[in-house]
């Protein structure tokens, strides 16, 4: 298990790399020139001279490799630089947005968790019946509703009935954790939907297959409570592909989120996000997508250790 | 001895394949129906759409559905209604293209993957791994960034472009997986020994008999390739104005309009959620139809 797990992290250098050195490329061919924007936004004199100082003082004459090298050395040491707009250490900049992207991420994820389990084993349990196809209908709905949409269509609703607007700055949860959570359910709820009409789907199939095992005939047969059965031996089972999607939606969520920022005036990492690829600030862009893809890579490590939690067939490390 | 009796054996109709389609799979045909009206609507918009979906009318701005304009107008006067018909014409390129470019890439990438194996199959899994590790609206909204805008007949490849690559990844490791067992079977040993090329191998033997997979993944992802369009017009980074498209009409002005002109806000949503719900359910019946063990 440890070593599988340690070999398991050592895998992830690569992929990581290998997304460092994409985002990197990408950034440097974007059109236009950001010091030359940036000068110019600041209204000061634009001649060849003050661009040179400019690139000079963000350490953008040196040569790309040079460039990449210490980014790469940056990261390793944890100082990831400083935004090429505003100046500001990326961490600073990324510090607050990224606890308030996380919360509504995680408020969503609780909600698809208490909407999917209960609604997929109903839905398996009924099969064809009109508690299945309404469950079915409201999760295939899931998966079409744009969740910027589902936004507006929140915001509308709240407006028209308790003349409630997006308000301009979010509480923090520690300041007025009431105040916050109403604050921010709505946009979990937004972003929450498709996620659930996921894991819900998955949910369902996955009891239906384990319904069909041995061992649930078993345990019936020898006489357990039909209610124990579902819980212990089918619930409990079935779990292991809907955990797997649950992970794996995780990232996506969080792209889910670069819109529904927006709708909401969420000032989060999406928004952030759009902001600084517009701008071509370089190097915020590129500590945001190697937060993401660590996240995401960190999230299928997690999925797949689980595997031999909820599994004891699964052995890991044996696979190899 | 007992006598003879006659065995009277009818032979069984051969269906047409859409007509069995449609009697197994009614709601994948109702999705079907839908696709159809859609395609319907974009082709002949300029015979649908009861207005020019470009015609600025400032003396009808922000006017509440009524006979003369079924759905209302926007900020501009234009009619809402006729510009979700011409942006159904968008919707539908932009799905219809990006998913063919991102699916067929991701086929020839999965099916390469798995015929030659060992070394080259383990360096093209490590970069569908660093793709993956993308969510894809920010894989799309780098791409659109960097490559700018690069419109032809009215249709912008670069979105399209943008669009697709986040497909490849998933494409490839579905049609690897099923690519893998054909590569196992003896036919394909018997165009090894007969001397057949590797590139006549793949393109005679392997992929014909991952088409089911393929045709799967197509549907599935012209779906993602609709809602990532809206997304990506939404935020201001795909369609430009003032082309009709469903995310674009939900972007700037009409967040402004939440209480003077609802209708702005629900009928384009709407519009989206349909035509994916459509292609979702079209997807989801022809995957049980044709394999129902792949998951997409």
């Amino acid at each position: 298990m440890t070593s599988y797990a340690f070999h398991r992290l050592l895998l992830m250098i690569p992929t990581l790399l290998g997304v460092a050195v994409l985002v990197f490329i990408m950034m440097r061919m974007l059109p236009g020139d950001i010091v030359e924007l940036k000068l110019l936004a600041e209204g000061g004199q634009v001649d060849e001279a003050a661009l040179d100082a400019e690139r000079k003082n963000l350490g953008l004459d040196k040569p790309m490799w040079h460039q990449f090298v210490d980014w790469m050395v940056g990261l390793v040491t944890f100082d990831f630089g400083k935004s090429l707009w505003t100046g500001r250490p990326v961490v600073d900049e990324i510090g607050s947005r990224f606890e308030l992207s996380m919360q509504v991420a995680l408020m969503a994820t609780t909600l698809a968790i208490l909407i999917a389990i209960p609604l997929g084993t109903l839905s398996a349990l009924f099969k064809d019946t009109w508690i299945d196809y309404v469950i079915r209908i409201f999760s295939i709905a899931g998966l079409a509703v744009p969740s910027f949409w589902l936004g507006m269509l929140i915001i509308l609703a709240l407006l028209l009935n308790f003349n409630w607007i997006p308000p301009l700055t979010y509480t923090p949860i520690y300041e007025d954790p009431w105040r916050n959570l109403s604050q921010l359910i709505w946009p979990a709820m937004a972003v929450g939907y498709r996620y659930s009409a996921v894991a819900t789907r998955m949910m369902r199939s996955s009891i239906l297959e384990v319904l069909k095992e041995d061992y649930i005939r078993t345990a019936r047969a020898k006489g357990v409570f039909e209610r124990l059965v579902i819980a212990r031996h089918a619930m409990k089972n079935a779990m292991l592909p809907v955990i797997t999607v649950i992970g794996l939606e995780f990232g996506f969520l969080i792209g889910g989120l670069v819109v529904t920022e927006q709708v909401f005036n969420l000032n989060g990492l999406g928004k952030l996000f759009v902001e600084t690829v517009t701008r071509g600030d370089f190097t915020m862009v590129q500590a945001l997508v190697m937060l993401i893809a660590v996240i995401f890579v960190l999230i299928n490590f997690v999925v797949d250790l689980l595997y031999g939690v909820f599994d004891p067939r699964v052995r890991l490390g044996s696979s190899r | 001895m007992s006598s003879v009796v006659a065995i009277t054996y009818e032979i069984p109709k051969r269906q047409h394949p859409v007509h069995q389609f449609i009697v197994q799979q009614p709601l994948g045909a109702a999705g079907l129906v839908v696709i159809l009206v859609m395609v319907f609507a974009g082709v002949f918009a300029k015979f649908v759409a009861p207005y020019d979906p470009l015609q600025l009318d400032y003396g009808s701005m922000l006017s509440p559905p009524s006979a003369e304009h079924l759905l209302g107008t926007d900020a501009f006067g234009r009619d809402v209604l006729s510009r979700i018909i011409y942006g159904a014409r968008t919707a539908l390129l932009v799905g219809f293209f990006s998913s063919l470019l991102g699916s067929t890439v991701g086929a020839v990438i999965g099916v390469a993957s798995a015929y030659f194996g060992g070394r080259i199959d383990m360096i093209i899994q490590r970069l569908m791994d660093i793709l993956l590790a993308f969510p894809i609206i920010v894989l799309a909204l780098a791409v659109v960034a960097v490559l700018g805008n690069f419109v032809v007949g009215g249709l912008d490849l670069n979105l399209i472009i943008a669009i697709a690559i986040p497909m490849v990844p998933k494409v490839a490791r579905v049609v690897r997986s099923s690519a893998l067992v054909i590569c196992e079977m003896p036919y394909i040993d018997a165009a090894r020994v007969a001397g057949y090329s590797n590139i006549r191998i793949m393109a005679r033997h392997i992929i014909p008999n991952v088409t089911a997979p393929y045709l799967i993944m197509f549907t599935a992802f012209v779906a993602q390739a609709i809602l990532l369009e809206a997304s990506l017009s939404f935020l201001g980074l795909g369609v430009a104005e003032p082309t009709a498209a469903w995310g674009l009409m939900l972007a700037g002005s009409s967040a402004e309009f939440y209480r003077e002109a609802p209708w702005m806000i629900i009928c384009p949503g709407l519009a989206i959620s349909l035509a994916v719900f459509a292609f979702n359910l079209f997807g989801d019946s022809l995957r049980d139809w044709l394999d129902p063990k792949i998951k997409v």
